[in-house]
């Protein structure tokens, strides 16, 4: 399935701009690029290239090597399941199965409709609420089976 | 605010705010907002609280803060009421008017929501009573409960940046290492090296310096220092500033993770509002020292923990470490002299500068001084933060503050030092805790990470867990990590499958053996301890799993089936009824019955039943 994002090409140089165009920003600037769209367009690598004055190689090394970057295209809400120590003595892999299957997703898909992606994340910093997942930016703990299920659901209804 | 000038200007404005604090006659209300309580639905609460005291006309007696997390994030929302401390935990939005009309309005208690002791059933009704927190001594994290951690003021209420001047205008660069040396302060981030010795020997060193604080808290089941930087940001700044002060530094960098939003958004406006005070920026307060501080954002690698790493990703390059021949106090970010300590070490500076160096080595022990903050998470009752004097037993950590196992099951080990700590058994309860003690016992202090386990957790599979962890985590720089992990892997999968072999606990040894000597990183040479340890205390498990085919704690699939005892079944039905694939009949009030064809193992009948009735074989 091939998707196609409308990239705002003003916004990227904004971002550039903010770090000053410092290669160094490289990660950073990347981040805040997928914070709007949830993922690295490919599209966006030639500018950082030009600039910020680095070579396409170190873009891809640095998109791959970092966790939080995703050069394929991810869901609205992505679905963080801390598999941390912590929620892994606590039964995360348990509400990992559930949403996997509620979702009709593995660990690391995106569902059809661009609406969820399922992730499993190495601790979030929440151990003693755990088990813990965060969607998008916000954290829901003391989590089980049913009420993980919930948490899910409410984001779907907040679409349609 | 207005720029502070010199320190008669500091002196003043901290001495004003911390008579008004001091002599504050109005009502506080304490209410935690960080990401433990965050979890639990503080932003609720809190928009409840203020609608209905402004309802009840009560907004200008009253202060509400939203403060840094208190630590006993198990029973969050919490709130605390002072000037009486009074300890509400688990507050939900329907609670609001009660603690408004009776505690606020009228001093009176709501007995509903009182802290009940799980341990004693006593109902405790101040925060300095409850027995998670009174055992405890906080000298680092005390402030988080009673400061609003993006408001500069509040801080120095509580006489913050007191240090900061002591160091400027009474003390010299060298007098500061020293009495940070003297201090025996050893870096909380997991290597336990003297702080003091590694400032001088940057300053040592020619060339621009850098500060930078490590706050890429990478082990799964450690987060003190994200509670730091959220709940306390400015004792983490203060520290930073002295120590580019002592070394002679311009510039300061703090590398954090990207999974950390409201850590990175409280630093960020404490930086600010100190920008503004002119406690950082050019000339700071007058003396001619020119310092500022930068936000990087880390991108979920655990690798970067690594002092090498942790600079090649601040420099916008992939996080691989480097062999140390050359340390980064030398040579380290941008090739220049850098100075790289943890959120908690930093934060534990200005105490030092405060109190002196003898204060802070009276406590602790003969080789680690001070408190340290572990996290105490995983199968225990009370689950949270938890500072102590470094020589607390484990015991006293896990049954007295901690409150025991959760639901009165057995306690089976404690796992410390992160990933690539290891697990300690039941005969070394008694250890007081420090780094050396650690270390004997073939585990490590890591950043403070407690993971406490119980007969339910599998130890073959917890280590599978981890090594599956560090094989993801490793760079693949060097070959004994990047095979070396996978082969290990491989063995305990096997083994976890029900096809280990006879000797694959040797070749799991020799493998983790060989890690240990010829890794390039720190994590390479540490990853096998946790296979290590959990050999040398929990081999016969290893044992059971490979010749008997057996997971006596009913996690590896293939090893274990459930059965329901008749004799301790009662026929309550909530098994039946909970079961997702009906494998579980019977008659009300009769012992039911297990089909084993159907049965997939979920585990939901041993959790429900509370007689015990389901037994794993």
């Amino acid at each position: 399935m091939e998707h196609f994002v409308e990239i705002d090409w003003q916004k990227v140089d904004e971002i550039i701009e903010k770090y000053n165009g410092n290669r160094e920003a490289l990660l950073m600037i990347m981040q805040d690029i997928s914070d709007i769209y949830n993922y690295v367009p490919p599209d966006v690598v030639p500018v950082l290239v030009n600039k910020l004055g680095v070579r396409e190689s170190l873009v891809y090394r640095v998109a791959t090597f970092y966790k939080t970057i995703s050069l394929e295209p991810r869901g609205k809400y992505i679905v963080n399941v801390c598999t941390g120590t912590a929620c892994h003595v606590r039964g995360a892999d348990k509400i990992m199965d559930a949403l996997e299957e509620h979702l009709n997703i593995k660990e690391g898909q995106t569902t059809d409709d661009l609406l969820f992606t399922l992730q499993g994340v190495r601790c979030v910093g929440c151990c003693a609420s755990g088990p813990v997942i965060t969607v998008n930016q916000k954290t829901h703990g003391g989590l089980d089976r049913a009420s993980a299920l919930e948490t899910v659901k409410f984001y779907d209804q907040c679409v349609s | 605010m207005v720029k502070l000038e010199n320190r008669e200007a500091l002196k003043n404005l901290r001495n004003s705010l911390q008579t008004k604090f001091q002599e504050s006659k109005k009502k506080l209300i304490s209410l935690c907002a960080g990401s433990g309580c965050g979890a639990y639905g503080t932003t609720k609460v809190h928009e409840k609280l203020m609608a209905e005291l402004a309802e009840q006309g009560l907004e200008n007696e009253v202060e509400v803060k939203l403060s840094g997390c208190h630590g006993f994030c198990e029973k969050g929302p919490i709130m605390v009421i002072h000037p009486e401390g009074i300890f509400y935990p688990q507050v939900q939005e329907q609670h609001i008017p009660e603690i408004v009309e009776h505690t606020v309005k009228n001093g009176e208690l709501v007995k509903s929501l009182i802290f009940k002791d799980p341990a004693t059933k006593k109902k405790i009704t101040h925060e300095k009573d409850v027995p998670f927190y009174k055992l405890q001594k906080r000298i680092i994290f005390g402030n988080n409960g009673i400061i609003d951690p993006t408001n500069i003021q509040d801080y120095l209420s509580v006489g913050g940046y007191a240090a900061l001047e002591k160091a400027l205008f009474d003390m010299s660069p060298e007098k500061i290492i020293d009495e940070v040396k003297e201090s025996g302060l050893r870096g909380r981030g997991g290597g336990g090296f003297s702080t003091g010795i590694k400032w001088a020997s940057c300053r040592k060193h020619e060339g621009e310096r850098y500060v930078i604080c490590n706050a890429d808290e990478g082990d799964p089941g450690a987060y003190m220092d994200r509670s730091l930087l959220e709940g306390n940001p400015h004792s983490v700044l203060e520290g930073m500033i002295i120590g580019a002060f002592a070394i002679g530094s311009n510039e300061g960098y703090v590398y954090v993770r990207h999974e950390y939003p409201l850590a990175v958004k409280n630093f960020s406006m404490a930086l600010e509002s100190a920008r503004e005070l002119g406690l950082l920026g050019k000339n700071i307060l007058g003396i001619g020292f020119d310092f500022d501080i930068f936000i990087s954002r880390g991108g979920g690698a655990f690798v970067c923990g690594e002092s090498t790493a942790l600079m090649a990703s601040l420099e916008g390059n992939p996080g691989l470490p480097r062999a140390k021949y050359i340390h980064t106090v030398e040579k380290g970010f941008r090739q220049n002299p850098s100075l790289l300590n943890n959120v908690e070490t930093w934060a534990n500076v200005p105490v030092i500068v405060n109190n002196g160096a003898d204060w802070y080595a009276s406590i602790g022990t003969e080789g680690s001084k001070g408190t340290k903050i572990f996290s105490l998470v995983g199968k225990v009752m009370n689950t949270g933060l938890v500072e102590v004097p470094m020589g607390t037993s484990l015991r006293t950590i896990i049954f007295d503050i901690g409150g025991g196992i959760l639901k009165k099951k057995k306690f089976k080990a404690v796992q410390t030092g992160g990933p690539s700590g290891g697990c300690i058994p039941e005969k070394h309860l008694d250890l007081g805790i420090d780094f050396d003690e650690l270390t004997k016992v073939g585990s490590m202090m890591g950043s403070g990470g407690m993971i406490v386990m119980d007969q339910d957790t599998c130890m073959v599979d917890i280590s599978r867990y981890f090594i599956e962890f560090l094989k993801d985590e490793s760079c693949g720089q060097c070959n004994p990590c990047r095979e070396g992990l996978k082969q290990m892997l491989d063995v305990l999968n096997r083994i976890c499958e029900g096809n280990g072999r006879e000797g694959d606990i040797e070749l799991l040894e020799e493998l983790g053996g060989m890690l240990q000597k010829f890794s390039l990183c720190g994590l390479g040479t540490s990853a096998p301890n946790p296979v290590l340890s959990t050999i040398r205390y929990f081999r016969d498990e290893y044992v059971a799993h490979i010749k008997d085919k057996k997971c006596q704690a009913g996690v590896c699939k293939p090893l274990f089936y459930y059965e329901i005892d008749p004799e301790l079944c009662n026929g309550c039905t909530l098994c039946a009824k909970r079961c997702p694939e009906e494998a579980i009949t019977g008659k009300k009030k009769e012992p039911h019955e297990l089909n084993q064809d159907k049965c997939i193992k979920c585990g939901i009948c041993y959790e429900v039943c509370k007689f015990n009735a389901v037994a794993i074989r």
